[in-house]
């Protein structure tokens, strides 16, 4: 068994937002969990970005010593809109993706996360330097995309076409929701929707119905902005059977294990991780499985988030999918 | 996503330079930092009334802007949590104690075909 368990820093943004948890206190975090492999988004967790001073680089390769984890990935984002009057040229762009690529070695990350926004042609461009560098450029696959969608189709012609090994995928676990997320509906309930058209709209997703007229039907029905706002939100979950991932294995360098409630017996209430799991196993994956909490926005008007704890949850069922020794604590 | 976080409870106060109006502080609905010239609106209105965005500055990290110079802000950044502070200048001086407080941000969020941003809405007491 060659599958590992990281953690994006992503999943403690509540705490680091409040300045509840700094940064040395999130991989800390993450090195109690048993989460090794740190994935970090320079642009979230390293003020001052894109500027890394020494000094920064020094203190944070101190702290993977001091914590034995590893830098696995950071994630770039690319702001094609940077300007108000045009947008950014392809060699502009190019050259912002270079950039992220310098700073991910920097921190000694082998993978880096590219935005689902990254045009394939910019990929294409920077693929080169990025082999150069020792780097994998991973398009993200996040809801709603996958496999045989255009956009990626468009990506998967320059990966076919250059066979650049620096080109891949890096799949978000939001592409299988199997069942719509419960903290969701009860945000939407507490924040007023009517019972009925939460029910119609959880059981249409649940039943994996049609959800692209559901904001109309809603409408239609007399919902309001809350009944719309859930509507919409069916339609950026997706469900696909976690198999489509086996066709495309050995593209895939890192998983973002993206959740939205881990219940007190340690399973995903939305997204079934054994049956993903049994598919990394049978496809021979051996990259990280990156622990992604995204709970934190449905729950935080009512609940105090602790997102510590989703993410230990997380990595107890980890072991227990992947057979591993039980020491997560 | 951290909407309810826009307006912070603390840092109400006087200009305190003579001028009349207030400052207020401020944090950016978004899990990361962005760059200002991405930071399309931090709309204020107090007591009801809007404060004309010429009539109010944006400061992070001592760094302080007018927002007709902040489209043009390609080297600084708002940073993820970070409270700025928002000065703005009113025709009277502020009257002590509490007082309704509405931001709204507005962010252009490249992977996003619609406006990025949130808003808050508090009662803020006036501290200075």
């Amino acid at each position: 068994m060659t599958i590992k368990r990281g953690v994006s820093l992503y999943s403690f943004q509540e705490e680091y937002f409040l300045r509840t948890m700094s940064l040395e206190d999130c991989i800390v975090a993450a090195a109690g969990i048993g989460a090794r492999g740190i994935e970090i988004i320079p642009e979230q967790s390293i003020p001052g970005y894109p500027r890394l001073t020494d000094e920064f680089v020094d203190t944070w390769h101190g702290w993977m010593k001091a914590y034995d984890t590893t830098p696995v990935a950071t994630d770039l984002f690319l702001d094609t809109k940077r300007y108000p009057d045009r947008w950014l040229t392809e060699e502009e762009q190019a050259a912002s993706v270079t950039r992220d690529i310098d700073i991910a070695v920097r921190l000694g990350a082998t993978v880096i996360r590219a935005i689902i926004n990254t045009p394939p042609e910019v990929m294409e461009r920077a693929a080169p330097y990025a082999e150069e560098q020792g780097v994998r450029l991973l398009l993200e696959v996040h809801a709603p995309f996958h496999y045989t969608h255009p956009w990626i189709l468009r990506h998967l012609e320059v990966m076919d076409r250059t066979g650049s090994p620096a080109l891949g995928f890096m799949p978000d676990m939001g592409t299988y929701v199997k069942r719509f997320p419960r903290v969701v509906t009860e945000r939407a309930l507490r924040d007023g929707a009517r019972p009925d058209l939460v029910g119609l709209i959880v059981s249409t997703y649940d039943d994996h119905g049609d959800v692209h007229g559901l904001m109309d039907t809603v409408n239609y029905m007399g919902g309001g902005p809350v009944e719309q706002g859930l509507a919409r939100q069916a339609t950026h979950f997706t469900w696909n059977d976690p198999r489509n991932m086996l066709d495309h294995m050995a593209r895939i360098g890192h998983i973002q294990a993206k959740f939205y409630e881990m219940t007190e017996d340690c399973t995903e209430y939305s997204i079934p991780y054994d049956e993903i799991i049994a598919v990394l196993v049978e496809g021979g994956y051996d990259g990280y499985l990156s622990s992604e909490y995204e709970g934190n926005r449905h729950i935080q008007d009512a609940y105090p988030v602790d997102s510590v704890e989703q993410v230990r949850r997380q990595h107890v069922m980890f072991t227990r999918l992947l057979g591993e020794e039980p020491h997560v604590r | 996503m951290f909407d309810k976080y826009i307006v912070c409870e603390e840092g109400f106060r006087r200009l305190g330079d003579g001028r009349t109006g207030g400052r207020i502080e401020v944090r950016m609905p978004y899990y990361r930092g962005l760059g200002l010239s991405m930071v399309e609106a931090v709309d204020l209105v107090l007591d009801g009334t809007p404060v004309p965005p010429e009539r109010t500055t944006f400061t992070v990290h001592g760094n302080t802007y007018t927002f007709a110079e902040l489209p043009t802000v390609t080297d600084d950044r708002w940073e993820m949590g970070e409270r700025a502070e928002l000065a703005f200048e009113t025709d009277q001086p502020l009257g002590p104690g509490e007082h309704d407080v509405a931001v709204s941000v507005r962010l252009r969020i490249s992977y996003m075909p619609v406006p990025g941003g949130g808003r808050d809405r508090k009662r803020l007491t006036l501290t200075a």
